[in-house]
């Protein structure tokens, strides 16, 4: 079960900066672990998280095995249209996570 | 004896019955702390947004698995408890409870887990496993800023005393107590982190260091690894009388779970 939770302000004034807050579940194993028998821990990472609004690109993180486990992302973006933005979160092991969410902008 | 050496005897004896005397003293109920008040800012406000506190990650598997049929009986928590944020509503807040089947308290993990070989004739949960963190996460949830209330009657009783017995006791290799660190050097430094009073409002929650959720279970056991004490296992009646008595000693308390924690 691979969960992410998105928050954002369902309405927004044009022009407005929004803040959006982004919580994907995942453990960031970094790789460089071993288990106590001395086996190396394969790495599974979240290698990328973008953000589009109304297939616009407006926010995009490269992730790296320092990142901690269940990373939260937070960033803002300008309200322009009403429409839907939507977060993809790409990993190894072929982890695929899609978030879709409705913006109205008055 | 000259009259300086007498004075300096009397200072000594004076020094040794107060330390004596502060090595056995409870926090009083006004001066208790939850942990969260000596926390980083920074790790107070993952905490206080649903939004950015990663333990509602497992709240949410944990709705999921309420409403989701399991075992024999093709039952879900739901079938039986209805809508969660009515019938689980300050349930965490009064657990260990005594059970009557098992004649001791049961936590809420064992509760839950009553349930599932009970009416669910499913097979019980591993402690620690995704689903009874996300379970017993969700259930507590419910109890969210309610106040900590376990039940102490003529039946509890002999467990909490046990519970506090534990709390007391010296054990490991480094011969601490509990109520060592808890009681008496609380807001004090051991390495680099705060001393808390050891309250569990938070539970299950979501610690920095374990990079994920986890049980009072848990942390007890990390506590005594920290001390060279053997451990007992997960769900021991130990455990359980120790957790009795650490949510009596944190009585009317308000429930934080999913707490964050470094």
């Amino acid at each position: 079960m691979a969960r992410a939770v998105v928050t954002l302000p369902a309405r927004a004034k044009r022009g407005e900066i929004v803040e959006i807050k982004t919580l994907a579940q995942h453990p960031m194993e970094t790789g460089f672990r071993r288990t106590q028998t001395g086996e190396l821990i394969p790495r599974d990472i979240i290698r990328r998280f973008t953000c589009t609004y109304n297939g616009v690109e407006v926010y995009r993180a490269d992730l790296h095995p320092a990142i901690a486990a269940n990373p939260l992302i937070a960033f803002t973006t300008i309200a322009t249209e009403t429409g839907t933005l939507t977060f993809q979160w790409v990993g190894d092991n072929g982890y695929t996570v899609t978030e879709i969410a409705p913006i109205r902008v008055e | 004896m000259s009259f300086s050496a007498g004075v300096r005897f009397l200072l000594l004896a004076a020094a040794c019955f107060i330390s004596a005397k502060a090595l056995t003293a409870e926090i009083p109920l006004g001066e208790r702390r939850s942990g969260y008040e000596l926390m980083a800012r920074e790790t107070r406000a993952i905490q206080d947004d649903d939004a950015t506190n990663p333990g509602m990650l497992w709240v949410l598997d944990g709705e999921a698995l309420w409403n989701k049929k399991a075992g024999a009986a093709d039952r879900s928590c739901a079938d039986c408890h209805g809508d969660a944020r009515e019938s689980m509503k300050a349930v965490a807040a009064r657990y260990p409870a005594f059970d009557t089947a098992r004649g001791r308290p049961v936590n809420l993990e064992q509760r839950i887990n009553g349930c599932r070989t009970g009416r669910q004739k499913a097979a019980p949960l591993t402690y620690e496993s995704k689903d009874l963190l996300a379970l017993s996460a969700y259930v507590a949830r419910q109890s969210h800023g309610l106040p900590i209330r376990v039940t102490i009657d003529e039946r509890t009783r002999p467990f909490l005393a046990a519970g506090k017995e534990t709390f007391h006791r010296r054990q490991g290799q480094l011969n601490l107590s509990c109520a060592l660190c808890h009681d008496d050097n609380w807001g004090k430094h051991l390495a680099g982190s705060v001393i808390p009073q050891a309250h569990p409002t938070g539970y299950p929650l979501y610690r920095l260091e374990w990079q994920g959720l986890g049980s009072l279970g848990r942390r007890l056991r990390n506590c005594l690894t920290g001390m060279r004490a053997q451990a007992p296992e997960l769900g021991s009646d130990e455990f359980v009388d120790l957790e009795l008595y650490l949510m009596w000693r944190a009585r009317e308390m308000k429930i934080e779970t999913p707490a964050v924690r470094p």
